[in-house]
This record gives C-alpha cells, structure tokens and sequence, in this order.
C-alpha cells in the first residue's frame, strides 16, 4: 500500500493521521425525547489506512461514518465529542466550511447507488458536479478524468459509459460510477456505506476489487461500514466492531479474524456455521410441486426456457442464482402470476391452474410465498392482528376469541411476544421482526408448500440466522416444503436439501445438495461458490490471481 | 346467563354518573324543543324528535368507545351543558329553529369528542394548525346555529339601501337594505355546505375510479382515462357555465357539475399515487391470497394513498369554493335571494368606489376558511409522512 503513490500529489505520507474524532456522542430524536445512540467512541485514522466498521443495523455503523463528514441525519444531532479533520473540528465547524470539504476532501459511498444517483441525469453530468462546483477543475478536464477513472474501476466502455443514465446501467456498474464519482476530487477520506451489499456475489467481487485498487492506488483513507465480516476482512487494515453505539472490540484485520478478544466478535464470525442436518431422501411418491418443460415470457422477451423440477414434502429446494437468472420468475409461474406459454405446474399431481385467479381457495391456500422485502410485502397501515387475522378469516374462516388465539398462537410459533407486538403497526418493527410476521402471515394459511424469494438478503447475518433457524424448526415442526430462491451460497449450505442451480432462464445443474456443492461442479456452479467472500484476508488477492491466470 | 358485555355498553361502568345526567339532560331539552313545535309542524317535529334519539344513542355508543380520562368527560360534559344553557337563554330563537339547536348541538358534541380522542395529538399541533383548527370550528358552529345568532332574516328588507356600519346593522345593508352581518352568517351555511358536499363528491367519484382504474388496469383504465381526457379538454368554467345554462342552476345540479369536473383532476392524482401502491408485494400477496377487488381497494391501497388525497382534498376545497364564487360572480351559482359569499361581493361591488371596505367583507371571510384548511391540512401531512420535527 506505501508503494501506491501515483497521482496522490503533494500529500501527507501514510502516517499522518487525518481523522480524528474523540468522545463522540450522537442523539437521536423519538417521541419528544433526545436518546443517546452512539455513547462516546473513539476513531482514529492514517492516510491511506482502510478501517473497517462493522455492526448489526442499529449499531451506529452509518451514523459513525456521517459524522465523519461533520453531517447528522434529520432527527439525529452530534452532542458530544470532537471531530478533528485535518486540524479542523467538524463538530463545530461552520455550515459555510463543511460544505467546502464535503464532496472535495471527504466523500461519501452510499448502499443503494440506484437510489444515490438523480436519474434525470446523465453519470458524467453527476460526476462533473463536484469538482466544477469546488473550483478544483474545468468541466474539459472533469470529463478526461472521469473517463481515466472509469477505466481504473473496470467499467467497460469507458469512453461512453458515462453518458449514460443512471437506468441503462446495471447495479454493480453504478456502484462502481458511484465511486469513481466519490473519487472526483482525490478526496483524502471516503466513507463507504455498504456499497455491496445489494449486489449479488458475482457482481460484488467486481466492486470489491475496484474500490480496493482504487483506494490504494490514490493512497486514500477510508471508512467502510459493512455488516459482513467476510467482506471487510478484504478491505480494511484495522476492522472496529460496534453494538448498540458501543465500541466492542478493535484491531488489526488479520488479529481480530483469527483470534477474536471479544465474545460477540466471536458471534459474528460464527454466523455462518448454521447447518441443516441432511434429512432422509424423498420417498418414490407423487411430488408435492412438480414444474414440468416450463417457459415463460414477459411480453416478447422469454425469461425461462423448458424448466423442470420437482419439490418433495418436508424438502427444502434452494434455487440458486445471480440477479437476472429467472429464479423469481420461476416463483411467479408457479404462484401463478405469471401464466407459463409453455408446460405446466402440477400440485399432489393435479395440474394447477396457469393464472392464479382459476385457482381454487385451497389451492391458494396450500401454497403461500414469503418475500425479500418486508418493508413493503406487509402493508404499513395495518396492524399486526389484522396482516395475521385476515388469512385465518379468509381461508379458515375464523372469527372473534378464536381468531384472536390462533394470532397468539402463531406470534408464539415466531418467537415474537404476543401481548406486546399484537397491536403494532409495520414501522414500529425492526427488519427481523418484520419477516417473522411475514411468516406467521403464510404460517396462518396452514401451507404445504412455502416459496422463500431471497427472505434473508435484506437482513443482517445475525438476524438472518435467526430467521433460517425458525424457518427450519418450522419444518420440524409441521412438515412443511421450502422451496428457497437466494444468491447466497452460504444460505444454500445452510438449509438446502435439494439445489437447482439457475443461469438465464435456464437450470445448470440439479440435485441433492452434497452432489452439487462438491466438485466436480458445472462451470457456474463453480463461480458462484468461488465468489462468497471467506473470512480470509488474503481471499480476494489468491482469488483474483487464480482468475486472472484461467482464461475467462 | 351472565351479563359480562352488557355493562359496558353505553359508557356502562366507566361512566361516571354526571356524564349519564348530562346526557339525559340534553336530550330531555330537545325534547321539549321539539316538543313545542309539535303544535306548529307536526311531521318536522316527529322526524326532529326521531333524529335527536338517535343522536343520542350514537353519541352514547360513541362515547363508550373512546379511551376516556376524568379531564374529557369534564369536558365533553362541560361543553354539552354550556351550549344547553346557551341554547337555554336564547329559548325564544333556540325552540323556533329546533333544527339547528339540534345540528349545533351535534356539532359541539363531535368537536369535544374529537377534542378528547385526538388529545395527545393536538397539543403537539403548531401554532398554524390551531389557528386553522380553530377557524373551521367557528365557521362549523355559525353554519349550523346561523338562524339562532343572525340578528335578522335571511332575506328580511330591514333598512334602507347601503346603510353605514350602526348598532342596529353591525356591517350596514347591501344594495336592497338587507342586513349584511345576518347575510354573512348565512352565506357562510350556504356556501361552505355546498362547497363542502362537493368536493366530498368529487373525492368520492374521482377517488373510487382512479384506484379502480390503477387496481383493474387494461381496458378499464383506458376507458375511464380516455374519458377524463376529453372532460378536461375542455376549460371547466366555460363548460360549467354550458352545462349550468342547459340544466338549469337548481343547488343539486350546481353541486353534481362541479364535482364531476372537479373528479376528474381527483382521479388523476388518486390514479397516479395508487399506481406507485399496487406494485409494491403486499398488494401482490393480497391478491395471491385471493382477495376481491372492494378489499384490495379499501384495505391495502386506500390507507396508503391517503396523504396525498387528504392534502388534495384542502386544495380542491378551496378550489371549488373559488369556483363557485365565481359562477355566483357570473349570476350562474347559487340564485338570489339565497345568501352566498360570492353574489354579496358583485351585488355590493359599487360601494369600493366609495372606499368602503364592506363588499371584501365576504371575500375575506373566503380568503380566512381557505388559510385555514390548508393549515390543518398541512398538519395533517406532516404527522401522516412521520416527520417530527
């Protein structure tokens, strides 16, 4: 990293120390009331050192890293502490001068680049904004050096990528746009919210590499908040894992991975340990789903070609692959909603109906689907005892004392307190508890069969643990079917039974889960295992250097 | 058999005994209001009397439904009392319009109900919000008792034409020698209540057929959107005053014109906002579930789309009221010798050449209702959008 000094100027050498905040408190506003939510923490960082901050969603990962930039969300304001940039301090720093390092000195990456970008406007056009508005270069020069960065991230057709709108350009492109644009102004931080974690596993070691290449050749410190271990062991020098505002435990990345001070560090690695245990293969009966030659097509273009598979009772089928694979459209044939032009879903060996509004109550009924997003599959105006009382109405026709037991019942069943939670509304649930009414909502159908479209990816592996450990007692418990649509092989290790492995409307591969995940594997297979980050610092690195020796 | 429910039903055991004296005190009042009219009007005093019970009954059920403190019974009791003794000392005007005795009544009795539920809420409310709050409560209340605490009658030639501002004539007389304080009162009953009925309509046609059209899409969407196309095309005023020439300009075919033009820019706006609601996966899981489309509707758009139709609803309010001022300003609205805001100002326009200011009188009062609403209706926004500071 110290050999990296192309075009970092006339800067400071790595050593200096450019951020430092000390004692700092953040309040957040709730109810009338001020509550403290991040209780005096420590940061220091070099120029040029990556540090990474890691955390459940609560911990105060990205509100840490705002306040680096001297900035607070709406409702939150810094009340403690200092904020030494550079000599100056951001906690009391001018409106007029925080502007000033803003987009120049400090840069911010957020999660979401699909929503970070104004999509009235061309990249080039976006990326051009800071620099000509700081002074720093003519738009002439602004345009020269956006291209010469789009070339350093790897964007392909750098020349004319950035005259593009946002829309034309796929998510793990703009992620990288994104941080070229961050990169306009050779800032000497970058703060980096999450900038992977939409993406899928393929598309996320691409940004990965580019960020990190990046940071390093321009000799940048930088803040990366994550909540996946894995992912940070390959970014950061010093790794700084939060909770609930609180500093937990801090060190050097390759110290804190192999030998973790701090039981919830030790959590956190251990996330991914969760293991099914294999249950027996599936008796010679009829199936309980079977897809039999399905295509399908939105309008002209088809999206799945001559797909088959088979779910069995008390199996879980994972459905592996990368945004775009059709795995969601396959979810959608067989719910229904989207009628196939060719072949059929079958159910206990009756065909079902192509378009869900044939379909019997029962049918409905038998077959329920949990969703990727809980924040907008359970209606936010609805309380809790209607999102889970109207299924047990509807389909069982439950009314009054014996409705409101079964509601309890299920809470229970989801682990969730139900004198507490029964009278909540959406947005006084965290993400986790929202899912898990997701599921108690499916639950309540009474269900055979329960298609899981990506249930984990929009939460935290804690969390998300969690929420697979439920599913599977579930599956104890009342001998239910899963069939589990993700990108996360580390999910699929975790419940599957059966894998069918997905790629353009097409599957690659399928059959129980020891034959898939063991080689030898179809060439995607063996990508898609091969890209989930381990919890190896030096992951990335071997991984790129065995890449780039096969030919693609 | 046990009785476990029953005592809860009207206020049951959480009532105090006062707010159950109160109670039977008002309605023992109107009673007799009605009663005295039995002589006069036989059927109006039936019908008055059957209304006041059944009041009383939904006050009552209400009244048991509502999360209580001993701060609001006090009140609400308080309240009801005062207008009763208020009601009491005006006897004479108070038993001779026993209607709007019965409609103040109602109208005091809902706003300290409101008052009690939406407490917590309102004392958080900015100062813009009261004021706005506090506006419709007065012209609610001038609405209803109008005959009750307007000096004179509503069409009554009491004095000679524009007479000055005296004791006797608070705002002077219009161009007939009416007086203009008791035409202010009632042309504030008139136009409010027209205006308010339309809008509700237009929010009730526009509102329904724009989420129809963004839950049912295809043919009907087109349909119904084509159709709203060519009724804006052409300019409201000018085909307002078509419509109004050809069928005449009776209250009711006053009301249906405006509200079916004024639906077509609600059904644009509920269309457009419904739109963003029925991708989302709880609509799609709904329908999976097998849900009719009335359930769609009511249960998982309507309440996510209510904001924006709240705050549209402000605005149209006031944009109708306009409009209707307007028609009434061309002689189209509401017809002499009905009192209206709109007609007071062109009938009095002469005398602002005199530099007399009253002919703006009913133009403020406009200008104050509108301010208002959209006060209460900004409130309202910001505490749907969740935003607390």
């Amino acid at each position: 990293m110290t050999d990296a000094t192309t075009d970092s100027q006339s800067r400071d050498k790595k050593g200096g120390i450019i951020l430092d905040m000390h004692g700092l408190r953040i309040e957040g506003r709730s109810d009338e009331i001020w509550h403290e939510i991040v209780h005096g923490v420590n940061v220091t960082l070099r120029r040029g050192e990556v540090l990474g901050l890691i955390g459940e969603s609560g911990a105060g990962k990205s509100t840490i890293g705002l306040a680096a930039m001297g900035f607070a969300r709406d409702g939150c304001r810094i009340s403690g502490g200092s904020i030494m940039f550079d000599g100056v301090d951001l906690a009391k720093a001018s409106d007029d001068s925080l502007r000033q390092l803003r987009g120049s000195r400090i840069a911010y990456v957020a999660q979401s680049a699909a929503a970070a970008f104004n999509p009235a406007h061309r990249l080039i056009d976006q990326y051009c904004e800071a620099p000509v508005q700081h002074g720093i270069m003519p738009r002439s020069e602004a345009e020269s050096d956006a291209i010469d960065l789009y070339h350093r991230l790897r964007l392909p057709e750098p020349e004319s990528i950035g005259f593009r709108y946002p829309h034309q350009v796929s998510g793990g492109q703009l992620q990288r746009a994104m941080t070229a644009m961050a990169m306009a102004c050779r800032p000497d931080l970058i703060v980096f919210d999450e900038p992977t974690t939409a993406l899928d596993v393929t598309t996320q070691i691409e940004v990965l590499s580019a960020i990190r290449d990046i940071v390093r050749q321009f000799d940048t410190a930088a803040i990366y908040i994550t909540h996946d271990l894995a992912v940070v062991s390959q970014m950061a020098d010093r790794i700084m894992v939060l909770r609930h505002g609180n500093l937990i435990e801090e060190g050097e990345t390759r110290g804190m991975i192999e030998d973790p001070q701090k039981e919830y560090t030790r959590d956190l690695l251990a996330v991914r340990t969760f293991r099914k245990e294999l249950s027996d293969e599936p008796d010679a009966e009829i199936p309980l789903l079977r897809v039999q030659g399905v295509s399908a097509a939105y309008g002209k273009v088809p999206v799945l070609h001559n797909v088959s598979m088979d779910i069995h009772r008390r199996r879980t089928v994972a459905v592996v692959g990368e945004s775009g694979s059709g795995k969601s459209t396959m979810a959608r044939v067989i719910t229904g909603l989207l009628p196939p032009s060719q072949g059929a879903v079958y159910y206990d060996g009756q065909p079902l109906a192509p378009s869900h509004r044939r379909r019997s109550k029962d049918d409905k009924r038998r077959l329920q689907m949990i969703y990727q997003m809980p924040d907008t599959a359970i209606n936010p105006r609805q309380r809790v005892r209607s999102i889970i009382g109207r299924p047990l109405e509807f389909y069982l026709g439950m009314r009054g004392e014996d409705r409101d037991a079964r509601i309890m019942q299920l809470l229970e069943m989801i682990e969730l307190d139900p004198d507490e939670f029964i009278d909540r509304y959406p947005g006084e649930l965290s993400g986790g508890q929202k899912q898990r009414i997701c599921i108690a909502r499916a639950l309540a159908a009474e269900p055979e069969l329960i298609i899981c479209d990506e249930v984990t990816s929009a939460l935290d592996q804690l969390v998300a643990e969690e929420i697979l450990k439920l599913l599977q007692r579930l599956q104890d418990e009342l001998g239910l079917a899963y069939m589990f649509i993700t990108h996360d092989i580390a999910t699929v290790r975790a419940v599957a039974d059966e894998i069918v492995v997905m790629l353009q409307g097409e599957v690659v591969e399928h059959g129980p889960k020891a034959e898939v995940l063991s080689p030898p594997h179809h060439e995607y297979t063996e990508l898609l295992l091969s890209s989930v980050p381990e919890m190896d610092p030096d992951w990335l690195d071997n991984l790129l250097v065995e890449r780039s020796d096969q030919p693609a | 058999m046990t009785i476990p429910a029953s005592s809860n039903t009207f206020g049951g055991r959480a009532s105090p005994w006062v707010s159950r004296i109160a109670m039977a005190a008002v309605h023992f009042f109107i009673l007799v209001i009605f009663l005295q009219n039995v002589t006069v009007d036989t059927w109006s005093a039936v019908v008055g009397l059957l209304f006041a019970h059944l009041y009383s009954v939904v006050a009552l059920t209400y009244w048991s439904k509502i999360e209580r403190t001993a701060a609001g019974d006090t009140v609400i009791v308080t309240v009801t009392l005062e207008f009763v003794l208020m009601a009491a000392i005006f006897w004479e005007r108070a038993s001779a319009w026993p209607w709007s005795t019965l409609f103040g009544l109602a109208m005091v009795q809902i706003c300290a109900f409101a008052a009690v539920k939406y407490w917590k809420d309102l004392r958080q409310a900015p100062a813009s919000a009261w004021f706005g709050l506090i506006v419709i409560l007065i012209y609610v209340m001038v609405a209803a008792t109008a005959p009750i605490i307007a000096p004179y009658g509503e069409t009554e030639i009491v004095g000679s034409e524009y007479d000055v501002w005296s004791n006797k004539h608070l705002l002077g007389t219009d161009n007939l020698g009416r007086d203009m304080f008791t035409r202010l009162i009632y042309g504030g009953r008139n136009t409010v209540g027209i205006a308010f009925t339309t809008t509700l309509l237009a929010f009730l046609i526009g509102g329904l057929t724009g989420i129809l059209a963004a839950a049912v899409r295809g043919w009907l969407d087109q349909v119904l959107g084509r159709l709203v196309d060519v009724l804006m095309a052409i300019p409201s005023f000018i085909f307002a005053l078509l419509i109004l020439t050809i069928v005449g300009t009776s209250i009711p075919s006053l009301i249906m014109v405006i509200a079916v033009l004024d639906a077509t820019r609600v059904f644009r706006l509920a269309r457009a906002v419904s739109m963003n609601v029925v991708v989302l996966d709880f609509v799609e899981a709904a329908s999976l579930r097998g849900e009719g489309l009335w359930w769609l509707i009511r249960s998982e758009i309507l309440p996510n789309i209510l904001p924006p139709l709240v705050a549209e609803f402000g605005l149209r309010f006031c944009f109708v009221f306009l409009f209707l001022s307007g028609l009434s300003f061309l002689g189209l609205g509401i017809q002499p010798p009905t009192a209206d805001w709109g007609s007071m100002v062109r009938d009095n326009a002469t005398l602002i050449t005199y530099g007399d200011i009253t002919p703006l009188l009913p133009a403020a009062a406009i200008a104050i209702l509108t301010i208002g609403v959209n006060f209460v209706v900004d409130w309202f926004l910001h505490k749907a959008s969740g935003l607390k500071d």
